[in-house]
């Protein structure tokens, strides 16, 4: 093996592939479009000092929108290319895609859509709203923030690294031994899995922590536990579920990572390995997953339903207890991903019912939403849309899901294209809803501006409409037996319906399309859409309380809470938030540093080096990576004071401009 | 856009929708009646079918309510809507708490006793005696892509089609020599994962004659999608003809011809053998395992589980 290159070779790069070299070509023309962008207004200072070395929770919550949304361009990419393939490749026709192709797109989709799109947009919804949400200045540890993201950013990067160097995983998304195994996957497409994840994963772990410490530590006086907003309530125990969760999965792939790299036995065939106890850890961390995914979205849904009906929450106190069920629920089933595996049926009864329990809370929530809306004055916003269409959506999924949950219906069904339709309509019906009306819903409070509403409306109605395209006709084909990850197939009467199913595709494609266009009109008309009361939408809680953007610190004074819905009320009750005359203090800030940043990067080489054998890179990698933790730990001049007098001076520049408008 | 406008434009879309979800609908229900899950040709493959539909039915009591109260609530308490009583501070009801969380357990406590019996009724481990006919064992092993099916008893083998009677119980027992693999004939049974080092079982009866699509449904690789056998449910005398067919044009599958057969290959087309390896199977299992595997749970119901561990976990 080359010592300078490892297992690196030019026939790794696979430029004889038009398509994977056009989808390259494509990711570096948008690159140096967006540098030469950066060039031409002399962006760069601008970007390092506001957002790359930010330790501001709104600034890295953006960056974490942002890459959210930039790998859902490339995950959903990967699912165009998959719906055409199946809509051609009705046996004798192979399709365009060879499997070898193929099967790396399936399992990048996966990989993709889980840990590089839906994370990101979740943590950064969280970094968004809740500090602002709880009367915080910050979260926690800033710096730590900083590194989450930047080691997500990491993650993201390899597997895009992927593309051009080597391959990726061939596995599924699960990447199941013996097939993950190196006997089986000798390429570099399961290393990159394994790095992309572990790196990614350490950030989501030290979320986490974060924010958990956020929630019982930073609230404003008055803020009890039962006095906090429901997407503080639903963050909260979302980061229960990823401190307890994520482990698993580091510990998993670091078994299977040993497997591969020193040869143990951990999930072997031979030599005493046990590939069930892979799956069993696997969705052990798996299942808890989709409910860190979805809490939140969930907690989205509250606060909007609540707004935009113009009412408190119904049954607060429930909705809690709800969430807190589910929490604890989500880590009693996973073995519902795997009924068909030989466990006994009292084992499999086990876990089928415990499944089923969680539908009641859940069930319990569509409840309260519906009578919130119940004698409320609902206005049809855009975030509003997204979660009508989300209740409705999410109650079908939730329906498949139970019915999967039955051992008895799982054993035909498990494996099939309705278990792909269920999944993607939870998470798609619940998640990607949720996370398209937060985006709405906080946009203006992030960026200063609102959304323009009808390129919104058409991005939701698409969406709508092209998911029930999309995937109606995958929940008919898996009762017409057709299983998933099928590269060709020989029923012609499944052809048809996975037609339908690329032509729901196209409509969603549209529908991101708008979401793009929306974006960027919005943007172009931020002056018309500026939000100068910060408070847009006539809003419950605290982050409505503040300008849009907020200042740095947030609250020029630490609000005090005596109600939930704290915001409205202060609105009903004509009283504001701070005791007027109460002369402004000074403000302790953390100051940005790159120290995040450069371990992030330098986890990237750590990585690569990792994944080919480059064993001087992992070295230098990891030197780096320490070098600038301790220069970071060993810094004191990590915090500013904001005088008293400039704080006045902002508030009073907010003020006015709330006054003119 | 005024909110009524707004509404109005909501409303003529959910109005336009409303045909085409139904057309949907009618179309889905026509697909399944069409399907291979939903046209079982066997007592297992019917009550699977018949869980999903009474599960289904059951749901739909809360499914249905949901949704049409969120598009009646929605649309009735819009903003604009001066005939509906609003009371914005109103965000409590004993009576209603009571009644959302009652119903849903309700018919979760109804699912789950579904669930508790018919995953006993229906558990692939558990010998269909029902019939008084002797079982017919039959070995499957998982290669890299293609399914080797063992007759012990006839002392025959086959690659990619599996024949048995109809009307008669029928037990696999199943394991894998490359990576794991799930067998699967829909409309007869449900699947079971094929393990290397590990035995799991499925028993499943056909009641008409007929040709089955069989496949694996779980990914192993570059040639999953061509790992597809023909499952045939024949006549008793239908049957005797394949073995006997299958004993004439086979080869004996000795050490070389498993050798060659378990070599990487896609498409594979069907082979037989004879005699076929009746130990194949156990010593499959054997060389991934330092301990020889225990005897199959036999006619041990899933209730003894103590005393005998289902297979896949009792090799441990």
């Amino acid at each position: 093996m080359n010592p300078l290159l490892g297992k690196l070779t030019l026939e790794q790069v696979p430029y004889h592939e038009p398509i994977i070299m056009g989808a390259v070509g494509v990711a570096l023309l948008g690159v140096l479009a967006v540098a030469v962008l950066f060039q031409r207004y002399r962006l760069w200072g601008w970007l390092w000092s506001e957002y790359i070395t930010s330790v501001d929770h709104k600034k890295i919550g953006i960056m974490y929108v942002l890459l959210g949304l930039i790998m859902l361009l490339r995950g959903f990419t990967d699912a165009v290319m998959m719906r055409i393939q199946q809509s051609m490749s009705l046996d004798p026709n192979p399709g365009y895609l060879p499997p070898e192709h193929f099967d790396q797109i399936f399992t990048a989709h996966g990989v993709i859509m889980i840990f590089f799109v839906a994370m990101p947009l979740i943590v950064g919804l969280m970094n968004i709203a809740v500090p602002l949400q709880i009367g915080a200045r910050d979260v926690a540890f800033p710096f730590l923030n900083s590194l989450s993201f930047w080691l997500t950013f990491s993650g993201a990067m390899l597997v895009n690294a992927s593309l051009i160097f080597g391959e990726f995983a061939k596995t599924g998304w699960a990447a199941y031994p013996p097939l993950s195994q190196l006997s089986f996957s000798p390429d570099v497409g399961v290393d990159y899995y394994i790095w992309s994840l572990q790196i990614s994963g350490i950030g989501t772990l030290l979320t986490g922590v974060n924010f958990l410490a956020t929630i019982l530590r930073m609230r404003a006086p008055g803020m009890k536990m039962m006095r906090m907003p429901i997407f503080v309530w639903t963050a909260f125990c979302t980061n229960v579920l990823i401190v307890a969760a994520f482990p698993i999965l580091t510990v998993t792939l670091a078994l299977l990572g040993l497997d591969r790299y020193i040869g143990t036995h951990f999930f072997t065939n031979d030599g005493g390995g046990e590939q069930m106890m892979y799956v069993n850890l696997f969705w052990a961390w798996g299942h808890p997953e989709v409910y860190i995914l979805v809490l939140p979205a969930f907690g989205v849904f509250s606060e909007v339903v609540a707004t935009f009906s113009g009412k408190p929450l119904f049954g607060y106190k429930t909705m809690v207890w709800a969430t807190i069920a589910i929490t604890f629920f989500s880590f009693v089933v996973w073995l519902h991903h795997f009924f068909t595996m030989g466990a006994g049926a009292n084992v499999n009864a086990f876990f089928g019912i415990a499944t089923m329990i969680i539908a009641v809370p859940t069930g319990v929530k569509m409840f309260n939403w519906l009578f919130t809306m119940f004698r409320g004055r609902v206005r049809f916003s855009v975030p509003m849309l997204w979660s009508i269409g989300f209740i409705i959506t999410f109650t079908i999924g939730g329906m498949t899901g139970v019915l999967l949950a039955m051992p008895g219906a799982d054993f035909v069904l498990h494996n099939s294209l309705f278990l792909v339709a269920h999944f993607h309509n939870t998470i798609i019906g619940g998640v990607v809803f949720g996370i398209f009306a937060a985006l709405n819903y906080w946009f203006p409070k992030a960026l200063g501006f609102r959304l323009s509403e009808p390129l919104g409306r058409a991005s939701f109605w698409c969406w709508l409409v092209g998911f029930y395209v999309a995937f109606m006709p995958l929940y008919v084909l898996g009762f017409m037996g057709m299983t998933r990850r099928l590269n060709h197939y020989p029923n012609p009467e499944w052809h048809p319906w996975l037609v339908l199913a690329t032509v729901g595709v196209a409509i969603i494609a549209v529908g991101i399309l708008c979401t793009i266009l929306q974006i960027a009109y919005s943007v172009w008309k931020r002056d018309q859409l500026r939000d100068t009361t910060g408070d847009p939408w006539d809003g419950r809680t605290l982050e409505w309380a503040t300008s849009s953007p907020p200042p740095i610190y947030n609250f020029a004074e630490t609000p005090r809470v005596t109600e939930t819905d704290a915001f409205a009320n202060m609105k009903a009750n004509g009283t504001g938030m701070f005791v007027p005359g109460t002369p402004y203090e000074d403000i302790h800030m953390p100051r940005n540093t790159a120290a995040g940043f450069l371990m992030g990067i330098f986890s990237i080489g750590l990585g690569f080096g990792l994944v080919w054998h480059i064993w001087w890179l992992v070295g230098l990698g990891a030197i780096a990576m320490t070098a600038a933790l301790l220069v970071r730990l060993f810094d004191e001049d990590i915090a500013y004071i904001i005088p008293a007098d400039e704080v006045k001076n902002m508030e009073m520049q907010r003020l006015q401009g709330v006054g003119q408008s | 856009m005024p909110v009524s406008q707004r509404l109005s434009f909501l409303t003529s879309r959910l109005a336009r929708l409303r045909p085409a979800l139904i057309v949907l609908g009618t179309g889905l229900l026509l697909a399944a009646c069409s399907s291979v899950i939903l046209e079982p040709a066997g007592p297992i493959a019917a009550k699977e079918k018949q869980l999903i539909l009474i599960s289904t039915a059951l749901m739909l009591l809360v499914v249905l309510p949901v949704i049409i109260l969120t598009l009646f609530f929605a649309i009735w308490y819009r903003a604009s809507n001066t005939r509906a009583h609003a009371m914005p501070n109103w965000a409590h009801s004993n009576a209603i708490e009571v009644v959302v969380w009652t119903v849903p357990a309700l018919i979760v406590l109804a699912l789950g006793w579904l669930a508790w019996t018919t995953t006993h009724a229906l558990d692939p481990y558990r010998p269909l005696e029902e019939t008084g006919k002797p079982t017919l064992e039959i070995d499957v092993v998982a290669l890299d892509w293609k399914w080797l099916f063992i007759y012990p008893e006839q002392n025959i083998a086959s690659v990619n089609e599996v024949a048995f009677p109809i009307d008669r119980p029928v037990h696999f027992e199943i394991t894998s020599d490359t990576v794991m693999n799930s067998f699967f004939i829909p409309g007869l049974a449900g699947q079971m994962y094929a393990m290397a080092g590990m035995r799991t079982e499925l028993s499943l009866i056909a009641n008409r004659p007929g040709t089955f699509g069989g496949l694996s449904a779980n990914y192993s690789g570059a040639g999953f999608s061509g790992m597809r056998f023909t499952a045939l449910a024949t006549s008793d005398e239908e049957f005797d003809a394949w073995t006997r067919k299958v004993a004439a044009a086979g080869r004996p599958l000795d050490e070389t011809a498993y050798a060659e057969l378990a070599k990487t290959r896609e498409n594979s087309p069907v082979v037989y053998y004879a005699p076929g390896d009746p130990n194949l199977l156990v010593n499959l299992i054997k060389k991934y395992r330092h301990t020889p595997p225990p005897e199959p749970t036999g006619d041990k119901g899933a209730d003894q589980v103590s005393e005998t561990p289902p297979a896949a976990h009792a090799d441990h």
